[in-house]
């Protein structure tokens, strides 16, 4: 059954917001060799609960494995995979690019066209917030590429599903 | 109820009682004395092994003999980290254990102080569950849970790391009613489309082949597989952990399957056209190569867990539910079937693909192993290690009933059999226990003749001595052109000797003719004995 093809999967996951939890679902994902691309964690509005976001991938058998042994662990309250829906998914991504004054309009103009912000101007680099879904960030990585990237750092995805329309 | 204060000891021991447990297995050490302290006088009886190993498998087989929980009691740090290996065999083969590891002072925990050691996120993956109390008012909440937990669902064993403030701090007993339970309750009726899909299926089946479990053992399914069978006259093959679920006596049985089983069980997989897999997880030991495993059948897998189901091989008719309680439905609704062309084959199969091993007058494990298994026929409790004589314990000792055949099988852990021949002993004070043991597997666990000989305990060890790792040296002569690396244990005690210096009665059986009486002859001494 697993000659099918890997897919990624967006995976949410409602777990008791407990000390060791997080570290029982990583330690079930590298126990049974399952993969993980992200992983994005916070509280959610009820305190005692956290939600994770996780994308992983692997065939059909796999991911159905994967959902099968996290639905298993005792502080995992809900599972939910965003395959089965549709979703609104967004990666927020901070770049410290290299500013030369020849470049600043260009990276400027490109900040704007992407919807990003300036949030810090140093006199040799500016760290610019970019949020969108995972191409997009690539996208711009892509662009501001040329001009000297420092550093970057990366929320991972995170997602909802959309609510239904009339 | 109760407003008098009482310490964390205190309340975890009167947890235990109020859980009904009369026995624990442990070793005591720092971090675990105030709890050790209450234990002293405490209506429990308390069995002293002499590793902390030995506990934990010592309890593994008084839970895997009566289905009720096993408890082990350590200290912490190296305390702690010895049970993790009892702890990973339990899990690996479903058994309910609770372990109490004792931890140094809360404030401390994280300082590497002495004798710590983080073993909540060491037996994270050996356990079903566990906790780390740091606060004594959750302390009677979670001895409930960890109970809880341990059997209900897919049973397994559970941690409670206590440190060793928290045993001497106070609060008072509250009323608790039942525990929530945690996660999601298992499914154990099984969906009523997928019963009748079951039963529909039987019905149509000209060949159909039952394989069964430890899932029926854990469920305590064997009056309702007997009845299954004989409304559907359904032959049964078990796996290791099945394996007295369904008579080994009955002409419909099959014995065990696998790469270690029998010829005529594996034929039958092989030709049959419904595989009715129950209570199993269709390990690499019995469907090694998942396409060519029951090539031609339809399955139909029913069990608890439903990560099992799927999880190896394509289901085609999945059941999520408790053995005891999906057989008992199946039961009223299946109609009595003949199926005579089917038996007759069966009853062919296991004649011209018989059990065999070489009658050269050279004395076999085989021939001792069926020796004792037709003196006894099924009257004792046999536990095995791990290993060839496993194999050939599985394959010639033929088992009657359930929890009467006692081995690790998922972990594979050697040096279990003999501690857990001493927690089935505990627990089965009726019955004689016998454990089967070789050279090597003997060894890892050896220092318990020492808890045998001061319970008294009633066990027959037996130990197949060929001085070789025989199963590794079986696959280098397959697998690694008959490169024997390490597998020639060079020195071996005198194993008489050994047991003498315990004072425990021992004796030797070098040659075939002397076996039915040598067996005998253990069976009929008191206490402890070593052959």
């Amino acid at each position: 059954m697993n000659q099918e093809k890997e897919e990624k999967h967006i995976l949410s996951l409602m777990v008791d917001n407990r000390p060791g939890v997080l570290s029982r679902i990583v330690g079930l994902f590298s126990g049974r060799g399952f993969n993980i691309e992200s992983l994005c964690v916070a509280e959610t509005a009820d305190a005692d609960i956290s939600r994770i976001t996780l994308v992983t991938c692997g065939d059909m058998g796999v991911i159905e494995q994967i959902k099968k042994q996290l639905n298993k662990l005792i502080n995992v309250i809900k599972v939910v995979d965003f395959m089965d829906m549709s979703f609104v998914q967004r990666d927020l991504a901070l770049i410290k690019v290299r500013a030369k004054p020849e470049h600043r309009a260009e990276i400027l103009r490109i900040t704007d066209i992407f919807r990003g912000r300036v949030v810090d101007v140093g006199s040799e680099f500016y760290t610019l917030e970019v949020t969108g879904d995972l191409e997009k960030i690539d996208a711009i990585l892509g662009l501001l590429k040329p001009m000297g990237i420092k550093e970057i750092a990366r929320t991972g995805t995170i997602a909802l599903p959309r609510e239904k329309r009339k | 109820m109760n407003s008098k204060l009482m310490t964390g000891a205190q309340i975890l021991v009167q947890g235990l009682m109020d859980e009904g447990i009369t026995h624990v297995f442990g070793y005591p050490g720092g971090a675990i004395m105030p709890t050790y302290d209450v234990i002293y006088d405490a209506p429990l009886t308390h069995i002293l092994t002499r590793h902390e190993q030995g506990a934990a498998h010592a309890a593994d087989g008084y839970a895997r003999a009566t289905g009720r929980v096993g408890v082990c009691i350590a200290t912490s740090g190296p305390g702690a980290t010895n049970l993790v290996t009892g702890l990973s065999t339990a899990h690996m083969d479903s058994v309910p254990l609770v372990a109490i590891t004792g931890q140094v002072p809360a404030s401390m925990i994280g300082n590497d102080s002495f004798q710590g050691a983080d073993i909540y996120g060491i037996s994270i993956p050996v356990t079903k569950y566990n906790y780390l109390v740091k606060d004594v008012r959750n302390l009677q909440h979670t001895v409930k849970e960890a109970f809880y937990v341990a059997r209900t669902g897919r049973k397994g064993p559970v941690l409670i790391d206590f440190p060793k403030d928290v045993q001497s701090a106070k609060t008072r007993l509250r009323k608790i009613g039942p525990v929530r339970p945690p996660g999601r309750p298992s499914l154990t009726e099984g969906h009523p489309r997928q019963l009748k899909a079951m039963v529909a299926a039987v019905k149509q089946a000209r060949r159909p082949v039952i394989y069964a479990g430890g899932g029926l053992v854990a469920s305590e399914a064997g009056p309702e597989l007997a009845e299954f069978v004989a409304l559907t006259k359904i032959p049964v093959t078990t796996t290791l952990l099945g394996k007295g679920i369904f008579s080994e006596m009955d002409s419909l049985s099959l014995g065990m399957l696998g790469m270690h089983g029998t010829k005529y069980a594996n034929h039958a997989i092989y030709e049959s056209d419904l595989l009715i897999a129950l209570g199993v997880r269709f390990d690499d030991r019995v469907a090694g190569n998942v396409k060519k495993f029951a090539p031609l059948a339809k399955v139909v897998h029913v069990d608890i867990d439903p990560a099992e189901i799927g999880k190896r091989v394509a289901v085609d008719i999945p059941v999520v539910g408790n053995l005891k309680t999906v057989l008992g439905t199946l039961n009223r609704m299946i109609e009595a079937t003949g199926r005579k062309r089917w038996i007759e084959h069966i009853a062919r199969l296991k004649k011209d693909l018989p059990l065999a091993f070489p009658d050269d007058g050279k004395l076999r494990p085989q021939h001792i192993i069926r020796t004792l298994s037709d003196m006894t026929r099924g009257e004792i409790l046999l536990t095995t290690d791990v290993g060839q004589h496993q194999m050939w314990a599985a394959l010639y000792y033929q088992t009657v009933e359930p929890r009467r055949f006692i081995t690790s099988g998922g972990a594979g852990t050697m040096g279990f059999g003999f501690p857990a021949a001493i927690g089935a002993s505990v627990a089965r004070t009726d019955l004689p226990v016998v454990t089967l043991t070789g050279d090597g597997s003997f060894q890892m666990c050896i220092q318990e003749l020492a808890t045998a000989r001061m319970y008294n305990l009633p066990v027959k060890i037996f130990i197949m001595n060929n001085g070789y790792l025989g199963m590794v040296r079986q696959w280098q002569e397959i697998f690694h052109d008959r490169r024997y690396s390490h597998t020639c244990l060079s020195f071996n005690p005198d194993f008489c000797k050994v047991a003498e210096g315990y004072e425990i009665p021992a004796f030797r059986v070098t040659e075939p003719s002397e076996v039915q009486r040598k067996i005998d002859r253990a069976l009929n001494t008191d206490g402890p004995v070593l052959v």
